[in-house]
Parts: structure tokens; sequence; C-alpha cells
């Protein structure tokens, strides 16, 4: 397993919901209703059997339990921590109706997870299908890419999965807040998954259209030697605002600078007395907490409409304020002050009013949404993108235009969750599997 | 992975998960959907002369926010026609041909058992079993637990069932008997095959209040009825163990049956198959995945390759209580990063055994007026320093010398893992009561002048 250095960023923020101990887990087991009709199922993307692992759990039957999460979902161990399980499964559980916490499932999950592959690293491995001769190739080494290749393999087929990046895992190696999953953990997961049969991860290759230079493939070359091409690319370089100043240090990508928290060896924020993170969706809620869990004394998120507006889940909001995270509402960016170089602070001008000020602060972090790399997809003869840049495929099967190219996770949807991906994914490999008339596992 | 499958008096089960006769073997339906599901075998609701039923039927007993668990039932036997039981079943073994299907049976002359018999098996029965269990309504009649309380009259018909019947015969046990034993020696010596057990234990689940009418309701009256669930399984296995040491042949285990470790430990202690009712009542037939997976697992762990080798692995560690060794000790052991100072442990063994746990900083005369009666010098006085712990509390203290080894405080200790009992035996050599009274050492002193003196003591 790539080994990552100690002394990054991320280290310093603990777990904020760790493992259940097994007597937590069976009480918390014990009180789940064990409904037929789930509702929580139904607000799954994957449609986990919820009912039927947290039973597993009140039995014992921690391997069982494990069996059934990964039967619709691969991902279940990183989809157990960072769901957002307050507006899925959880959001829509019975309890919530009787003035009670509903079920922590993706802690039961987690639980259940973790433990049956320590008790048994084969537990999956062991119902894989015999060798069909075929192979495919996922591009991005992504939740979506990996759920694929996982069921992919465990069908018998021969993947390669081809990552850009020194590591895979994707944004949730890269991007998921460290409270929730850290680098570590979503490398485990990459290491579960290419365990799960014929699966060769290739790191630090990149498709192209085009002309291929060092490190980099071909479309086209994909397209010539594999039975099927998965394309689970996700999203592209953080957007810029455009605005005057932008360029240089101390005016940040919001995914770009989580990445470095995460990954990068010695990083330190001495010196930021004050964060602006501007923009409403959860990369900037949680780039805002990130940043005042790890001390960074006044953090504000500067964004343009009002609360209520906002596309981040207000629970992170709810939580983003415990943590310190200011909200300054109404307010357009209009440009990055510096002085010798350094950022001093960033020009806005209030939406309602017009009218115009300065925000001292000594960094700034765009979080208003990330670029297409879909570009690429529709390289692929008959791939279609729509008018967002998203890949067009069929909800099914995730096939898009060209019958032997499938695509999943957020270059599809546009950007939402990793359980999303791990659902596309799943979707896929079992309509791969198919188109080569076989039987999917 | 294990091998689920099991032979029960010649007959090929795919698992040892039957469902019990009751509401879930009431169709043809049913049984086919018990089995799409998973279930190995089902005992089919018992048949005979169709009855009728009253409503309402069942009563529960929750505990805490625990739901039904124990269910009291005041149905009787099947109210369908036996032609379309008949039917069924026929179908359900055309159906299902490699699943185990049992006709349980109850009616009253010979000359009926004998027609009844001949029906069942006509459709394809893989064995039959006899309903000498039900305690409610057909006892009355002369049948059920009437018949299952009286092993002379049990030996009878049983024996007009062997007469008749060319497929294995499994007699049903009720658990409304002083001593086991005898109906399962009378089943033996009458040539049952097998006997399964336990039927509902008597029962009245309560009364409702405003009515003044025990439960469940039938108008204005209701009747005993037979109690079920996880809250007889201890009766159950209790019973299966009794009957384990004089029933030399298979037997089907029965009673609180809701999980794989439920199942495991009926088939420990010598069931070959169990038996499931209440369980699938609350649940359906889905349990069933669970069950086989986690038996299967459990016997993955162990090195068992089949689920046989787990039947009666535990029979010969249940002994009489003479058998016990006197020397084995244990005391308890409270983990200091565990414990949150609720003192439910102290209160447990002040009033409820040996008054051995202290609670440090307590002058000897406090420790008097609580009710301690040995005085440990040194009791150390640690903070309770675990999550969720009351603020300044200290951590109990075990006075091991006085510790009786009872469990009480590791029972009622809400945080598991906390209190654990730890060997410390009195010698290395085991001694037992039985021993004892061999040796001539079994007065122990402090006793009754009359007895001393009858055992020339002085
Ligand atoms: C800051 C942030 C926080 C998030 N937090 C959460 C959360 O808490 N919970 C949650 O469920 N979701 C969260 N998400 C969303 C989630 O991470 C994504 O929905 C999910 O990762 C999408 O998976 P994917 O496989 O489609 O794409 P990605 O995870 O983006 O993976 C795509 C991979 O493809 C590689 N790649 C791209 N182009 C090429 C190429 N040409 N050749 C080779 N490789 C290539 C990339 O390097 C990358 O590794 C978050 C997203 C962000 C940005
Ligand atoms: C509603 C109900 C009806 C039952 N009917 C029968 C029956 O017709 N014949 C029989 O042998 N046992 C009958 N039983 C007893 C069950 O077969 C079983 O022995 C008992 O319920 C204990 O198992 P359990 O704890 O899994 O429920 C009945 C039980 C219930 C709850
Ligand atoms: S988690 Fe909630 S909704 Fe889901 S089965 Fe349990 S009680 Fe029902
Ligand atoms: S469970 Fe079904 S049959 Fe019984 S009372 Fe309710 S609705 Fe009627
Ligand atoms: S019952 Fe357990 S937690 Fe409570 S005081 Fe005793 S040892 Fe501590």
């Amino acid at each position: 397993m790539t080994r990552l250095p100690d002394d990054r960023l991320e280290t310093k923020l603990p777990d904020k919901a760790p493992l259940y101990t097994r007597p937590e887990a069976i009480t918390e087991a014990n009180r789940c209703i064990y409904c037929v009709d789930a509702p929580c199922v139904q607000a799954c993307p994957t449609g986990i059997d919820i009912p039927t692992f947290i039973h597993k759990i009140a039995t014992d039957n921690v391997k069982g339990s494990a069996r059934t999460i990964f039967a619709a979902n691969l991902l279940g161990t990183s989809c157990a921590r960072v769901c957002p399980v307050e507006v899925l499964c959880a959001g829509s559980c019975v309890y919530n109706h009787w003035g009670r916490e509903p079920i922590a499932i993706g802690r039961l999950q987690r639980y259940a997870t973790e433990n049956a592959i320590a008790q048994d690293a084969e537990l999956l491995s062991k119902t894989r299908k015999p060798a069909t001769g075929k192979t495919i190739a996922c591009i991005g080494g992504g939740p979506a890419s990996l759920a694929a290749a996982g069921h992919l393999a465990l069908d018998g087929h021969t993947v390669h999965v081809y990552e850009k990046r020194a590591v895979a895992g994707g944004l949730n190696t890269t991007g998921v807040a460290p409270y929730k999953l850290h680098s570590e953990a979503s490398l485990a997961e990459v290491e579960l998954i290419l365990a799960l049969g014929d699966i060769e991860l290739k790191t630090g290759v990149e498709i192209v259209d085009g002309e291929a230079g060092e490190g980099q493939v071909l479309v086209a070359k994909l397209a010539a030697d594999y039975d099927a091409v998965f394309i689970g690319i996700g999203l592209g370089p953080d957007n810029a605002l455009g605005v005057e100043g932008e360029e240089g240090e101390g005016s940040v990508g919001a995914v770009e600078y989580i990445e470095r928290l995460k990954l990068e060896s010695g990083m330190g924020l001495d010196g930021i007395g004050t964060a602006l993170v501007v923009g409403g969706g959860n990369t900037a809620i949680d780039i805002a907490r990130e940043l005042a869990q790890l001390g960074v004394p006044d953090v504000a998120m500067v964004y343009r409409k009002t609360e209520a507006a906002m596309s981040g889940y207000h629970h992170e909001m709810v939580d983003a304020r415990k943590d310190g995270v200011r909200l300054v509402e109404n307010r357009q960016p209009t440009g990055v002050v510096r002085e010798g170089g350094k950022v001093t602070g960033l020009k806005v001008k209030a939406t309602d009013t017009g009218a115009e000020e300065t925000l001292a602060c000594d960094l700034v972090a765009m979080a208003i949404g990330q670029s297409r790399l879909t570009k690429l997809a529709a390289a692929f003869g008959g791939v279609e993108l729509d008018g967002k840049g998203r890949v067009q495929v069929d909800p099914a099967t995730h096939r898009t235009g060209n019958p032997k190219v499938y695509a999943g996770g957020d270059c599809v949807n546009g950007g939402k969750e990793v359980v999303n991906a791990a659902q596309h994914g799943k979707l896929a490999a079992r309509a791969i599997t198919a188109s080569f008339g076989g039987e999917e596992n | 992975m294990a091998d689920l499958s099991i032979e029960f008096c010649g007959v090929k089960s795919p698992n040892p998960f039957w469902l019990a006769s009751a509401p879930p073997t009431n169709t043809g339906d049913q049984v086919k959907r018990a089995f799409a599901a998973g279930w190995g075998g089902a005992v089919w609701k018992t048949l005979g002369n169709p009855i009728v039923n009253v409503s309402s039927r069942f009563g529960g007993v929750d505990y805490g926010s625990t739901r039904m668990m124990g269910l009291n039932n005041i149905e009787l036997i099947t109210d369908r026609p036996l032609q379309v039981n008949l039917d069924e079943m026929a179908d359900v073994k055309k159906h299902y041909p490699d699943h185990t299907l049992i006709a349980s049976l109850m009616v009253d002359t010979r000359e009926e058992w004998h027609e009844i018999i001949q029906k069942v098996e006509d459709v394809g029965s893989d064995m039959l079993e006899l309903n000498f269990g039900c305690p409610h309504g057909m006892c009355e009649r002369g049948m059920g637990s009437a018949v299952g309380a009286e092993p002379e009259v049990l030996k009878t018909i049983v024996g007009w069932v062997m007469e008749k019947a060319n497929v294995p015969v499994i007699v049903k046990l009720t658990p409304n008997v002083g001593d086991i034993a005898e109906p399962a020696r009378a089943a033996l010596e009458a040539g049952a095959d097998a006997v399964s057990l336990i039927n509902t234990v008597k029962s009245i689940v309560g009364v409702d209040l405003d009515r003044m009418v025990p439960l469940p309701v039938v108008g204005n009256g209701s009747s005993n009825g037979g109690y079920c669930g996880p809250a007889v399984k201890p009766i159950a296995l209790h019973l299966l163990g009794q009957t384990a040491k004089v029933f030399p042949k298979p037997i089907s285990g029965i009673g609180g049956i809701s999980t794989w470790r439920d199942a495991a430990e009926f088939m420990a202690l010598g069931s070959t198959s169990v038996q499931v009712c209440t369980a699938v009542m609350h649940y359906g037939y889905r349990i069933v995945e669970d069950m086989i997976e986690g038996l299967s697992d459990f016997l993955d762990e162990k090195g068992m390759d089949s689920a046989m080798d787990l039947v009666g692995k535990a029979v010969p560690q249940y002994k009489d209580w003479g058998d016990l060794d006197l020397n084995y000790h244990v005391v308890a052991d409270i983990d200091p990063d565990k414990c949150i100072g609720c003192q439910l442990c102290f209160v447990a063994c002040m009033d409820g055994s040996h008054q051995c746990i202290h609670i440090p900083g307590m002058s000897d005369e406090d420790k008097k007026k609580a009710g301690h009666v040995a005085f440990p010098t040194d009791v150390p006085d640690r903070p309770v320093t675990a999550k969720g712990g009351t603020p300044g509390a200290r951590i109990p203290y075990v006075h091991e010398e006085e510790c009786v080894g009872c469990n009480l405080c590791a029972l009622v200790c809400p945080v598991e893992g906390t209190i654990t009992m730890v060997e410390k035996r009195k010698a290395p050599e085991s001694e037992t009561w039985n021993d004892r009274v061999a040796a001539g050492k079994d007065l122990v002193p402090g006793g009754l002048d009359a007895t001393r003196k009858a055992r020339g003591a002085d």
C-alpha cells in the first residue's frame, strides 16, 4: 500500500464518529425495529438492506452483516463514514418522527464492515466467479471506478484501472473531510477492492485524447484494446471567480487546498489569522470547518445569497457554527486585495444594498464549484454530453451512446456523493457483465 | 464452508432450521414461501378433526422497549378441512422434494390415528410429529398435553401409531410436567424414533384491568394459554438437556429460538434440528438467512465440517450439581478504566449478595451502618475516569477474600467488559460434593443439633 507521510495536517483531526465497540453496536442495533418496508432502504442510493444488516449485528453475525452491505455497495466501508446519513438513510428512519434519535446507520455500517474485514480478509473474494477472459478498462481510480472494478472482478473479469494521480481513491483520498475519513482509510479500501479479483491499478497514468506523452495513454488505444470501458473521471479543478487579484499565493481553490491538507508533508497554517471561504455549498462548509478545527483563529464563509439558499447541508452548517465558523451572507466578492503580493483582504459587494467593503483576511479559498473533464469522454465516438458538460447515460445501465463505453459518478451527475458513484459503478458493472452474456455477481 | 445439512432419523434435511407446527405452517403457500426463504423443513400446523378458534387469540409480554419477549396463545389445532391441508402438502412436496415435510397430528381413537397416518403418508410426509403438547383446549378433550403428561397413555397412543406408521415418528413433548424424563422414556419404550420439545408452557400473560378479564380477551372472558418465544428459551434448554440424558435417539429442539446462536446452543445441548415459531411470527421467514449464515460462519470458526458435529457437544458438560468442582472459584475484578461509577454493582452486592463491594472513603463506622460485615484495610481510592462517568464518583472495590464469585455484580454492570470474573481456584485438585459424600466429609459445620446427632458427629 502507498505509504503517506506522517506529518500531514489531516492527521491532527480525529474521527468524529469513532468505531463502535461491540456492546455499543449491539445496543444500538437492538433499537432498530427491523422494519419490513423500511424507509431507510428507500433513502439509500445503493439500496442496502439496512434492517437486515442491523439485525445481523444484533445477533452478532458481523460477517453476515457485512455481506449484506457489500452485496449492495462495495464501498460500504467508506460510505459508512462519508455518507451524509442525516439527509439519506438515517434522515428517513422512522424514529425521526417520534422525537427520538434515528438509528446510527452509518456507525453501525462502519462497525460491521471494518470488523468483518478484520476477521476475514477474503470475505468477499470467496464469492468470485471463474475467469471469463474479458478485460475492462476503468478511467479514474475514484469511487465510481472502484465500485465498477470490484463488481466486474467478482464477475470474473480482468480490470485495469488507470489513475492519473499517484494515489487512487479519488476524492475519498484527496477531498473528503478528514474527521470523516482519513486518506489511509481510503487507501485501505482501495486495497480491499484490488484484492477482490484480477484488478490491476495503474497509478500515474493519465488517459488523454490527441497525443500521448510520458505517462499518458490514448482514448483510442483503450477503445481498441478493451472489451468495455468505464469512465469515472469525476470533476476537474476548482472554478475560478474571475476577479482581480485572484491569481497568486494566498488565494486558492478549495478542493485543491483540501487535497494538500490531506496529503502534503509538513504543510502548516501559520500566519493565517483570518480565512475567508467563498461559496455556500458543501465543499465551502468542509474547508471552513477543516480550517477552523485546525486552529485558524477566524474562519468565515462569504456567500452571495442568504443561508436558506445555500446548497450545503443544514446539519453541516449547524456543526460548522459549533466549530466557530461565521457566515457572511449576501456578499459577492469583486476582488482579492494584495499588499506586496500577500493577500490582505477580499473586496465584496452587498448583493442587497450594493454597498462595497473590504474584508480583511490572509487566505481566500474559492469553493464555487469544479470544472468538467468530460471532453475526454466525448472523445469516445458516440458518447454525448449534456448542456452542463455531464456525460449522458442510460440510467438503468449507465451505458453511454457508445455501446462499449459506460460512465458513472461525478462526471455523470455533476457532483453528488460517494454513494451515488458506488451505485453507478455497480449498475454499469452489472450491465457490462450482462452485455457479455454472463451472470452478474 | 461447513455442511449445514443434517440427517434426522435417516431423513436428509438441507439444514437444521425447521418451522414449528404453528401459524407459520398453516397453509401450503406459507410453507412454500418459507422454503424459498431458506427454511430446511416445516412441521405442518397440527392436523386432526378441524376445530373452531376464538378471537382474539394471542397475548404478548414486552420487556422494557423490547416487544414480544414472550407470546401466549389460546389457538387450537388447524381449523381447515383435512383434505385442503392434504392437497397442499402434496403440492409442497412436489415443489420442494428435498425439503423436510413433517405432519403434526392430534386425534383421539386408534382408528382415527390409523386413518390420518395413512392420509399424511400418502401425500408424501417425510415424518410424523405427534402433538402431545398443546396445553389448552385440546387437553380438556383428552388430547394434547393430557397425553403428554401421562406416560402410560402416551405409550399406548405411540403404540397405536407405531403399528401403522411407515415413516419416522417424532413425539412432541409438553413442558407442563414435573419430570420430562418420564414422558421421554415412555416415548422411547413405545418405540418412537425421536422426540421434539418443548411445546408451549401453561400461562396467563396478564389481566385487562379495565375489564377485569385475563389476556387475551375473548368477549367477557379468557382462558389459560401456551407461552413461547424468547422468554421460554431457558426452560426449553433445561428440558432439552434433561431429555438428552435419557433419550439416545434424535431430538428436535424447540422453544424461544430466534437467532443462529440460540440454534447453536440447542444443537450443542442435543438437538439435531431446531424448530422456530414465535420469532417467525414476529419478524417473518426472512430471519432464516441470518440463522443459516451465522451458524455456517460459527461452524467454520470452530473448525467443524458439518452441523452434525455440533450436535450434543455440550451434553457431557451438563452435570448434576453434586458433580461440580467445589474448588473452582472466581472473584469479581473491576476494570478501573471502564467503570462509570454508577454503583449498581455495589447495591446489588450489598442487598442481593455478600456485602463485599466497598465504596472508597467510608469510615468503618459508616461501613457498619451501610451493612458491611468485613472491613478491609487499604481500600484504594480511585476516581472514575471513564467517559460518561459520574463526576467525583469512586471506583468500587471488591474485597476478594469475601467475594463468593456469584456473578451478580458482573450481571448488573451496565458497561460490558467492566467486571470480569477471574479464576482463583481454592485448590489445584478437584473436589465435588459427591466426593465429599463418598468420603463422609459432607457435614458442613453450623447445622442443626438433630442432624449432628444423627450423623454421630459429636
Ligand atoms: C471537498 C469535497 C468533499 C466531499 N465530501 C463528501 C462526503 O463527505 N461524502 C460524500 O459522500 N461525498 C463527498 N464528496 C463528493 C464525492 O467525493 C464524490 O461524489 C465522489 O468522489 C465521486 O466519485 P468519482 O469516482 O465520480 O470521482 P472522483 O472521486 O473525483 O475520482 C475521479 C478520479 O479520476 C481520476 N482522473 C480524472 N481524469 C483522469 C484521466 N484522464 N486519466 C486518469 N485518471 C483520471 C482523478 O484523479 C480521480 O482520482 C466530496 C467532494 C468534495 C469535492
Ligand atoms: C399461535 C400458536 C399456535 C401453535 N399451534 C401449535 C400446534 O398446532 N401444534 C403444535 O404442535 N404446536 C403448536 N404451537 C407451539 C409451537 O409449535 C412451539 O412448540 C412453541 O411455540 C415454542 O416455540 P417458539 O418459542 O419458537 O414459539 C403453537 C404456538 C403458537 C404460538
Ligand atoms: S434504521 Fe430506522 S427505518 Fe431503518 S429499519 Fe431500523 S428502525 Fe426502521
Ligand atoms: S395481524 Fe392480521 S389477522 Fe391478526 S389482527 Fe392484525 S390484521 Fe388481523
Ligand atoms: S456496576 Fe460497573 S460501572 Fe457501575 S460502579 Fe460497578 S463496576 Fe462500575
